[in-house]
Order: structure tokens, then sequence, then C-alpha cells
């Protein structure tokens, strides 16, 4: 697991390689931390993760930006509810 | 995708999947026309197969895990997959209840106690752990996991090894348990005074009340018994009561802020229940697959007594035998023949028989020796639904550009071992997994089903809790690098 700062208000967390329930544990702390309107960028490749992340942000109101998947691995910037 | 971001685009990764996918449809096909000119009963192991396939197909694509059901409401709150969960057994309960009131069910209910409650919160935790249950380990096992591999692994190996252990074991089972057994008159070859599991079983289980909710209930007539006690009573009602508590604790809250984020709150029960129907529709894909895993399950039913009818046989080992297998058949002239959805019985086998064939006493215990025995894989016919069930699983994950070889690690495999072995523990003093001991027993209103859920739902609560403690410890550190 890596969670790193990659800018102002962009923050980059790898869960490549976890299984559930790591992924979506991960993605909720590190929703969590950021601040309101920062994007997450969430790198995982375990798809059903995915059903439960998105689950989680559409119940949280957070916005899900954009979604790719190459190769296996899935890419989602997820940004962080206003309030 | 790949493709999600440019549509109508199939990339080299995609296409190589999609090819591999056909291919093992072909080969799936080809093993079954091939078994047809071996031997007429081959469609027996092809039923199992392609009903596995179907399982597999219907898990990967509703990302259908039973562990998920329990674990992402105390995880994340999520209840998209207790909702799929919920569908599918009602379903699997209505379809199977024909053959149930017919009086042509494969399904035999189990003892329910306070062990039920303590193998579920055992198999519970261990689900957690691992990331899946023994449905969901096989299904991300098809899916190129690693760890999902080591789940089943360690399963496969905690129940054999379990149902046989005894030696210091034995020191820990209580007097009455030992007694009772002692004096069950079971066959000398399975030494019941010594396995833990033996005297757990004859002394203990087997002694506990077994019922469906229509027998419980005092229906005489087969069909009332059927649809009123065990689907309306047994499946239907709990089934609505526990989706109206995930609703009001996990789901209402967020349901209000978006509509009035949308402008549009009327309080009142109608409100309510378009919010309990959204609930029940957001996640179209495992509302789907809890569908057709539903039907298939009950299908699945009738096929099986289907071809017993046709055969004339009760059992599986009724055709080895007329085939000229005899070896590996249990005591009862039995082997592992569910008729229905089951797992991890199956791989145990797989595991008892490798262990037989290095010389291991692997059949003087109830499990092997007397009712499951160890045939051969290729003559196990569950073991087709579980390999058959993985191999779907690969085909729906290698068309959608899903499949990827995902190595383990240290921390990874560590879980996967605790885990599996947990819920190989667990599996056996329930009778069952996630499938065999909750999701089919549900859907055929055993009183035993819910009863191993409620204990599923305990471990799963206890496994969250100490996952989220472990993944904070490494959030912290992990944010101490760039400062607050």
């Amino acid at each position: 697991m890596k969670f790193e700062k990659q800018g102002d208000g962009l923050y980059r967390l790898d869960v490549t390689g976890y299984v559930c329930p790591h992924p979506q544990l991960y993605t909720k702390k590190a929703l969590e931390k950021i601040g309101q309107g920062e994007i997450l960028e969430l790198v995982f490749d375990n798809p059903s993760s995915g059903e439960s992340i998105a689950a989680m942000c559409d119940s949280a109101g957070n916005e899900l930006v954009s979604k790719d998947l190459q190769g296996g691995k899935y890419t989602w910037k997820i940004r962080k509810a206003a309030g | 995708m790949g493709a999600e971001s440019q549509p109508g685009v199939v990339d080299p990764f995609e296409r190589r999947g999609r090819l591999w996918a056909y291919a093992i449809v072909g080969f799936l096909s080809l093993l079954t026309v091939v078994g047809s000119f071996i031997s007429d009963y081959a469609i027996y192991l092809a039923a199992y197969l392609w009903f596995g396939f179907v399982y597999g197909t219907c898990l990967q694509y509703g990302r259908f895990c039973f562990s998920s059901a329990f674990r992402d409401l105390f995880a994340v709150g999520v209840p998209r997959m207790a909702v799929g969960l919920m569908i599918a057994m009602v379903l699997f309960g209505v379809v199977s209840a024909f053959v149930t009131a017919s009086g042509n069910s494969t399904f035999h209910p189990a003892p329910y106690g306070w062990h039920s409650v303590i193998a579920g919160l055992i198999f519970g935790v261990g689900m957690v752990l691992t990331g899946g249950c023994a449905s969901g380990s096989l299904y991300k096992s098809g899916e190129g996991n690693v760890t999902a591999m080591l789940v089943v692994l360690a399963i496969s190996l905690s129940q054999a090894i379990f149902v046989d252990v005894g030696g210091w074991l034995n020191a820990l089972v209580p007097q009455t348990w030992r007694e009772a057994a002692a004096n069950r008159g079971l066959p000398p070859e399975i030494t019941v005074g010594d396995g833990w599991i033996d005297q757990y079983l004859a002394g203990h289980v087997w002694n506990q009340p077994i019922a469906t909710y229509g027998e419980l209930l005092g229906f005489g007539n087969p069909y009332a018994a059927a649809f009123v006690g065990n689907v309306l009573i047994g499946i239907v009602l709990p089934a609505a009561v526990a989706l109206a508590a995930i609703y009001f604790v996990w789901y209402r809250k967020s349901d209000l802020r978006k509509r009035r984020e949308a402008g549009g709150v009327r309080p009142g029960f109608a409100a309510e229940l378009a919010g309990y129907w959204r609930m029940i529709a957001a996640s179209r894909r495992t509302a789907v697959a809890g569908l057709v895993l539903g039907v298939a399950a009950g299908l699945h039913m009738y096929v099986m007594k289907g071809l017993q009818l046709k055969f004339g046989v009760s059992n599986f080992a009724d055709l080895m035998a007329a085939m000229g297998f005899t070896s590996g058949i249990s005591i009862k002239g039995t082997v592992f023949d569910p008729g229905y959805w089951y797992l991890t019985t199956q791989e145990a086998q797989l595991v008892g028989w490798i262990l037989d064939k290095l010389g291991w006493n692997i059949t003087d215990n109830i499990f092997f020796g007397l009712e499951n025995g160890i045939p051969n894989p290729i003559l196990n016919p569950a073991l087709w639904m579980t390999a058959a069930l993985i191999l779907g699983a690969a085909a729906m994950a290698l068309l959608h550009g899903e499949f990827k070889w995902k190595g383990t690690t240290l921390e990874l495999a560590t879980w996967a071992l605790i885990g599996g072995t947990l819920m190989g523990i667990g599996s056996r003093l329930g009778l069952g997994c996630s499938v065999g001991g909750f999701f089919s027993r549900v859907s055929q209103g055993d009183v035993s089903g819910w009863i191993f859920g409620a204990g599923m739902f305990a471990g799963a609560y206890l496994g969250v809790k100490f996952f989220n403690w472990w993944t904070e410890r490494k959030m912290a550190r992990e944010m101490a690098a760039f400062g607050p």
C-alpha cells in the first residue's frame, strides 16, 4: 500500500495487489484524511473492490471523476465531497 | 474499459483475453462431448460442471461474494452485496420449492444449535481476514488472484486435517460426547474414539434438532410447508426484515441527503418504501447476478434429481460402481453428491485423496470414511462443479479485461492462510460454508441456515474491527511521510 501526496489537492493511493477488504478500507480512510474538494487518485486491481468503492462514493457524495482500466489495473479519480 | 476511457477500441490485452475465454468454453464443451462418448453416466458429471460454470460467471460478473455481504456493511457501509444475497436466496427458495413440495428434493437439513453460531462466528472472522468466503476465493482464483488460491488451499487442507486429527485433541472432548459417540454403534473402521470432530459429530451434533420452517410450523400439506413455511416464513420475511434493518442503519441517511440535494424530500411511508427499493436496485450487476444465481441454483436441484431418477440411483457412487470404480466410496456406499450448489467438502476430498495416496490413513473418520468418501478427482462430481466455477469466473474476467495474474505478499499470504484455516474449521463445525451452510440452507427453509448466518454476521463484525485497527496503523505510517 502506498499513500502519497502528489501535489496541491492531489493524493495517490496505490493498493495494487490487495484483495478485499483492504482496497475499500484504505480508500475510505484516505478520503477521510484528505480535504474537501481534493482529488484522490486510486490504483487497484481487485475488481470486486471497485463495486464497493463506487457504492461508497455514491453514498458519501464523493464524485467519481474518471475511471480507467488498463491491463487489469484500475485507475480512478475521486473528488471528495465539499461538505 | 481500457475501453472505459476509449469507447469502441479493443486493445490487444482484451482481444487476447476474449480468445482465452472462448478457449475455456471450448475446452469444457470438448470435455463434455468426450465424456459422453466414454460413458452415458458422464452427463451426471457434466451437469455439475456446467452449473459450476454458470455459478462462476455469475459470481465474477456480480462481484458476488458472501463475505462482502456481511463485511462491507461494517467496513464501508455498503449494502449492495447483502441485497444481492437476499435476492438470490429468495429466488433459489421459490424455484426449488416445487421440487421440495413434490418430494424430490436432494436437500437434507442440518442439525441446529449453539454449534451453528460458533461455527458461523469462526467462519465469519476467517472470511474477513482472507477477503473472500469459499465461493469468493474460488471466483477470485479464476481472476488470477494468487492470494485467493492460497485461501482455497488453506480451506481445503485445514478441513482435511481437522476432520481426522485426534491425539492431544481427544483430551478436549467432553466426557458426554465421548460416551454418546461410543454408543452410536459406528463401524470399527471409523475409530470414533480417536478424532475430535468424530466425537463432536456423533456425540453432540447428531443429537441436535433438525427441521425446516415448514416442519417446525407443523404444515401437513407439502406445498404449504414448502411455499408458506420454507419460502414465505423461512426466507422472504426474514430477508425483508434484514433488508429493512440494513436500509435504516446503512442506507437511509445517505439516500435522504441525496433526495434533499435533488430538492425532493417528502417524508412518509411511501418515501421510505421508495428509498428501500432504490437500495435494492442500486447495484444492477449484483442484483442481476443474484437473480441468475438464485434461478440456476434452483434448477440445479431439478436437473440432479432428474438424472438420479433417469439412472435409478440416489447417489453418484452407484454410477461409479456401475462403471467399475469402487475405490474411494465411503462405508455407507456413497460419495459426496449434494445435488445442489455446495462448496468446501469436495476441495477437502481432493486433499484427502492426495493424503491417502501419500500413505496417510485418512478414512478412519466420519467425514471421509463414513459419509463422503475420497473418490478419484476425475470421478468426484462436486469437484467438477468447483473446477468449472473457477473456469467460469476466469472466462468472465477474461471477456471483460479483468483477468490479471496477481501475486501475493507476505502480509496477504499470512491473512490468507490464517483466515482460510479458520474458514476450514468453521465449515466443518457448521457442516458447510457460506454457500452450503448458509445460502443453500436458508434457501431451503433449513432452520440452521439463519443461525449459521447470525454467527457469520458477528464474526464479520469482529474481523472488520480488527482490520480497521490494522489499516489505520498502516495509514498513519504512510501519512507521517508527508506530514499533516
